[in-house]
Parts: C-alpha cells; structure tokens; sequence
C-alpha cells in the first residue's frame, strides 16, 4: 500500500464518485465536491505533467536547435554573427559543391559497409548464442563489452591496428607476403578500417536484440518443423527470420541513422591538425564532419546549418526508403 | 505511506542546494575588488607556471587558472566557440599569429588595449609584432605579443653518427646553408640506409619554407588571395616537391600519434623547429632521449612562423585584472622567463638582447645556445603578412602534399587542387 498510494486513491476515487456526481444535482462547492474536482483536475491533468519532461526536454534540445539551425542556415553567418539574411543561397552552393557530393558519397559507402555485415553477423551471432551452450550467461554478456567501450577508446586503438607503418593488421598481412596497406591514402581501405570499428562495436548490440526476439519464438514451431523433416538453416530462414521481422526492422532504421551521422570513428582515424578533412583528399570524410569543418573550422555557420539540414533530409529519405523496402516484404 | 514526506524532503532539500550554489555563483561574479579568479586559455606549451606563481605572490587576491587545450587545431574552433557564443572565454586567451588574423577583422570582440594604457609598452615589442594586433585604423590593440616562432633545424645526432654525418650543431648548421643543401644533405642521410627517414613532414617543412620566401603568402596586404600568382608559394611547394621525391620524407601528420611516437623512435632525423617546438619535441622524447635531440641553424634566411598573443575578451567580467595579468606576461620579464622555461622566443627587443636570454643553453638539446641559434634567426627577420583565411589554406596545402607523398596524385595535380580549393575557400 505504501508503495503505491497515489493510484490506488485515485482508482477509488474514479469508482467512487462518479455516480454520486451524475445522479446528485450540482451544489454549492462543499469540501467534498472541491476534492472531486481537484482528482479530476489531477486524472485529467496529471499523465500531461507526468509525460511533460520528455516534451521539454525535446523542445529545448531537439526542437529548437532545429528551428534554430533552419533559421541559420538561411543566413550568411560567419565568425561576426548574422551577416544577412540570403534565402536558399547557401543550399543552391551546396548542390555544386563536390566536396559535399564526396561526403554524402563517403557515408553511404561507410553505411552499407557497416551496416550490411553488421547486422548479418549480429542475426548469425544471435542465432548461435540461442542454443543450448555451456556458460551461456557469460558468452551473452560477453558480446555486450563492445558497447561499454568508449567509442574514443576504438578510435585510438584501431587506428593503431590500421596504421601504416607499426600496424598490427599490416603486420599480419606482411606473414603471408602482402605488402603494407596504407589504410588512409584510398578510399576503399579507409573505409575498411572504420566499418571494422564500427561493426566490432555493434554486432553484440544488435545481436543481443535478435536474441531477446528469438526468446518469444514459441518453440513448438521448432519442433512442428522438425518433424516436418526441415534443416537447421531452413528453419533459420522460414521461422526465424519472418518471427523477428519487427526486431530486424528496428535494427536497420536505427543502425541507418547511426550509419548517416557517423563522426568520431572517421575522425579519430584521420590524425593530425587538419583531421577534420577525412584524409588528405578527403578519403573518407563523412556529412557529419563537413558540416563540422565548414561551421567550426571555417566558421562558415550559415553553410554548416545548410549542411546539417541536408543531413537530416537524407536520414528521412533513407529512413523512408527503409519503411517501404520493409512494409513491401511483409 | 511514510515515502512521500522523506521524497519531499529530499527535493527541498536538493532545491534549497541548488538556488544556494546559484547564489554563490552571482555573488562571485559580482564582486568587483574581492577575491578574483583569473581564466587563461592556452594551447601548446605556453610556460607560465612559474609566472602565475609569481603574479598571484604579488597580488593578494587573485588566483589564475590556466585551461590548456593540447593542439592548436582543436584549440581554434573552441575558441570560435567561445566567442560566438559570448561565454567561455575566460578572462585572458591565447591568440597564435593565424588567429589573430582573423579576429583582427572583428575587433570589437576584445578588449582595446589601447584603452588601457598599452601605447606606452609599444617600445616593448618588435615593430612588426606590435602591427600585427592593430587595426589598419591603428586605433584598435586587441593583442600584446608573447612569442615569435622564430626558426631552427632540430636534428637527431645519433640518427647523424649512424649516418656519418657531422653532430656538432656548428657543423650541422653548415651542412645546409641553403634548402637546396638541406636536400642534398638528406639524400646522403638516406643513402646511409639507417631505418630512418630524412625529416617528419612535409607540410611542416613546407611551412616553415614559405615563411622565408616574401613579405606575404597567400594574400597580398589588401586581402587579395594572390596563392597562383605569388610565385614565393610555389617555390616553396616546389623545393618541398623535390625532397618529396627524393624520399626524404617519413609522411607521417604532424601531432598524430605516429608523430608523437617518432620523436622517442628515432622515425625521422630532422624537423624544422620554431622556437616554441621545442618543449613538444622534449615532451614527446622524453627524459631518456635527453642529449639525442639537438638544435642547429635553419636552411636559407631567418625567418618566423608561428608565435602567439594575449587578448582580453570583453566577456571577461575582469577585464582590468585581466588586462594587468597580460601586461605582466607579455613583459620583456614575462617573455624571459616563458623563455627559460619552454623555449618560446620572446617578441620584445629588450627581452632578445637580455644576456640571459642570448646565454641560455637548453640543457635537454645537449646545451644547445638556443637563445643565440634562434636570436639570429629573429634578428634577420623580415615580417610576413597573413590574410585572414592563411590557416585554412595552409591545411589545404598540407593535404595536397600528403597526396603526394601518398602517391595518389602528381605533384601539379595536387597543386592545382590546392589552388582550387584556396579559390573555393575563399570565394
């Protein structure tokens, strides 16, 4: 009782009063009709003020930014503030600038390498740590240690596992006489080293999803299929697979958006003062880091605020991409 | 039932906490003679320890908090920040000379020196110095000058002995009267077969070559962008072009942690090294290289890059205390001491002929004479004029030399490219 006395109240209250209130003709406010009134205020009003934190807390760091960063990037604004305002000039730039084109280029590429292996490995991960193995709660927690790990901490260490010169996977490849790589000169070595970052840090994450789906699988499926006399992998494709579709789905939009925004890994891998160009030319810059170099480094915020808008837009396409690819497969 | 009444409690309790460190806040900032605390933001190594010590003994009352930011590069767009936002900032900042170009268009930003009785310190510092945090209208002083970058040839003498090159710094310095000579120099280190290469970087050898080319770089003095026309820019590219293709270079980012490493490594034999380079170089080798790292005189003339300021911005709530605190600092004895204890090389006339600057060994580089070795770079300085975006395009620069050194485009290809993306910069 003590744990709880706000809603039991206010549950017997409802039971209570409502009938006294329809069949009693209205009176002057007595004590008693002012404390109906007041639960009513609190049933009607209370679950607002109990949702109000997200919303505020929304508004202020999400919704206002937004707003605000549309209103910049209509702007020229530079290191001296507002310089005047300049309609959709910085977007119809931003449309000719192929250093923007190169990025968008970039990230998508750095998405479908991450994403794509990520979530396959993470569904075959999945589907093995759902047998019956010894030290099951450990393996289990065991592929969660990725995340806990600061994404910083895998920059700086893969960084020096992709190096050039000392690099432990150079190393390894010299063993069977390939010669050394260097990950940051082309594209599609770069892009190698930070997917393997990212992957490495989701797979546990995503997995861990698919096995929680996996769980609610009801089992006699499994057994109605063996009898039927279905392997292993087919079960995994026919059962599995449809029974956790809604798991699958979120994984992807989320993993998506996380794909659209990637930053810390690229630039931590990028080294030295001018790190925020992705390489020297531009190798593996992604949207988000433009956005940073034209705003914080070239304080150009009226082109950095059209830059983030125009991230945000390509995370809608994508994501809306997504729903119907999805939907359509149902 | 008796939850709610301790819950309550707890957030009285905490509010009651809160609007008390609130008040606390307000009251401090408030007072105008009490208690003061002074923030200085700071990159790099700026040596000022003993200073504040000093300045706070002196003082009653005022206390200094220096707030360093490791890089230049992270530094900047923090600061940006700052200044944007109008909080942050601290009382006192350090402006290198690349900055400061670019603020000197919005001068408002910081406090006027002038204001306060700075026309009168102007013999304190080198002319040039002094121009540089002026306003064309010479009305405005956003700035008091701490440092000059002025340039040496660091160089690894057990890297020179594997070699059987000279060691002794006098001889080094006569290797390379010219950077023609430094790469004829670099191709015999090379031919040694020593594991090591010849020097860190090219973009850093390439900075400190154009700095020794004309009075400007890639502006003229009317903020024109002049980079395809000056030909001092491109003879700097191409004298480092030319070392590039000799193998010179070990093509590792200046302050990337390869960087870091090769100092202890042994990765590269040489760095051109302003003044203020130094306290890195000793950082990152550490106490069991001390005496391998030592100083000789730059290839060609003397010439600076880098060196920083001190500014006020008026978000200071102390801008007089501030204002004093910089004025101790950037003192002809602020500069001396900076100097003894990072290397950093004074921009005042009476702090550069002080003997015990011109005597000061540097025990770490095998007692080099670095307050001589560099006093005669800053002596055959001719200052060189920045424009307002000669960072930005100094990065570009760097990456199309990087291409290079990478292998991933020619050397007028990446030219073309770096004169492109200055052009696009710049619009």
């Amino acid at each position: 009782m003590a744990a709880s006395p706000v809603s039991t109240k206010d549950i017997m209250l409802v039971i209570h009063d409502r009938p006294k209130t329809a069949t009693r003709p209205a009176k002057a406010s007595t004590p008693r009709e002012r404390g109906s009134f007041l639960s009513r205020v609190d049933a009607k009003g209370s679950p607002y003020l109990f949702v109000a934190p997200f919303f505020v807390v929304f508004a202020v760091f999400g919704l206002f930014p937004l707003i605000y960063t549309a209103w910049v990037s209509l702007h020229k604004w530079d290191a001296g503030g507002d310089a005047g305002f300049v309609g959709l000039a910085n977007y119809g730039e931003l449309f000719g600038d192929p250093d923007f084109w190169n990025a968008v280029g970039n990230t998508v590429g750095m998405l479908v390498l991450a994403t794509v292996p990520q979530l396959l490995l993470a569904l075959i991960l999945a589907s093995l740590l759902n047998q019956r193995l010894r030290g099951l709660l450990l393996l289990r927690m065991g592929v969660l240690l990725p995340i806990v790990t600061s994404v910083a901490a895998v920059g700086i260490v893969f960084s020096q596992i992709f190096d050039r010169d000392a690099g432990m996977v150079n190393g390894l490849l010299g063993l069977v006489g390939v010669t050394p790589v260097d990950w940051r000169a082309d594209k599609w070595s770069s892009w190698i080293a930070i997917s393997t970052m990212v992957n490495w840090r989701w797979i546990g994450y995503n997995s861990l999803i698919y096995l929680a789906a996996m769980q609610s699988i009801p089992r006699d499926l499994y057994e109605a299929a063996t009898v039927d006399g279905a392997s292993k992998v087919r079960q995994f494709w026919s059962i599995t697979v449809p029974m956790i579709r809604p798991a699958l789905i979120f994984t992807v939009i989320v993993s998506t958006i996380a794909g659209m925004q990637l930053f810390t890994e690229p630039l931590i891998f990028g080294q030295g003062t001018f790190a925020i160009s992705g390489g020297s030319l531009r190798q593996f810059q992604t949207v988000s880091m433009y956005m940073f170099e034209k705003a914080f480094r070239d304080f150009d915020y009226g082109y950095g605020s059209a830059v983030a808008w125009m991230i945000f837009l390509l995370i809608t396409i994508l994501a809306v991409i997504n729903f119907l690819i999805t939907r359509r497969a149902k | 039932m008796s939850v709610r009444p301790r819950r309550t409690l707890l957030a009285a309790a905490l509010a009651a906490a809160l609007a008390l460190t609130g008040a606390c806040g307000g009251a401090a900032q408030e007072a105008g003679s009490g208690p003061v605390t002074l923030i200085v933001k700071t990159f790099g190594q700026f040596g000022y320890d003993g200073l504040y010590k000093e300045y706070e003994a002196s003082h009653p009352g005022v206390t200094i908090k220096e707030e360093n930011v490791g890089k230049l590069g992270d530094y900047t767009p923090k600061l940006q920040q700052w200044m944007a936002a109008g909080s942050g900032a601290g009382d006192v900042v350090a402006l290198e000379e690349g900055i400061i170009s670019q603020y000197m268009a919005k001068p408002d930003q910081f406090v006027n020196l002038l204001d306060h009785g700075a026309a009168a310190l102007q013999p304190n510092f080198l002319e040039w110095k002094w121009k540089q945090a002026l306003t064309a209208d010479a009305k405005k002083l956003i700035g008091l000058g701490t440092d000059i970058g002025a340039q040496g040839m660091c160089y690894r003498t057990d890297l020179f002995a594997k070699a059987g090159l000279p060691t002794d710094r006098e001889q080094v310095g006569a290797l390379w009267p010219t950077w023609d000579a430094y790469l004829e120099t670099g191709k015999r280190f090379m031919a040694a077969n020593t594991g090591a290469h010849f020097y860190d970087s090219s973009g850093g050898l390439y900075q400190n070559i154009v700095m020794q080319q004309s009075d400007h770089t890639y502006y003229d003095t009317a903020n024109n962008l002049v980079i395809d026309s000056n030909p001092a820019v491109k003879t700097a590219w191409d004298k480092t072009v030319a070392m590039v293709k000799a193998g010179l270079s070990a093509s590792i980012d200046q302050y990337s942690p390869p960087w870091n490493a090769g100092f202890k490594n042994g990765t590269f034999a040489t760095i051109a090294c302003p003044s203020w380079m130094l306290a890195t170089i000793q950082k990152q080798a550490g106490p069991e290289n001390s005496g391998k790292w030592d100083v000789a005189k730059v290839p060609g003339d003397g010439a600076v890059r880098g060196g920083s300021f001190l500014g006020v911005p008026t978000q200071s709530k102390h801008q007089n205390e501030a204002v004093e605190l910089v004025k101790f600092l950037t003192s002809a004895q602020g500069q001396t001491a900076a100097f003894k204890a990072k290397s950093n090389f004074p921009s005042s006339p009476q702090a550069i002929d002080d003997p015990a600057v011109q005597s000061f060994t540097n025990p770490y580089f095998g007692n080099a004479p670095v307050g001589k070795i560099f006093g005669a770079s800053a002596k055959a300085i001719r200052p060189v004029y920045l424009g307002p975006a000669t960072v930005a395009i100094g990065d570009r620069v760097t990456n199309a030399l990087t291409a290079v050194e990478q292998g991933k485009l020619q050397p007028d290809e990446a030219w073309a490219k770096a004169v492109d993306e200055a052009k696009r910069l710049v619009k």
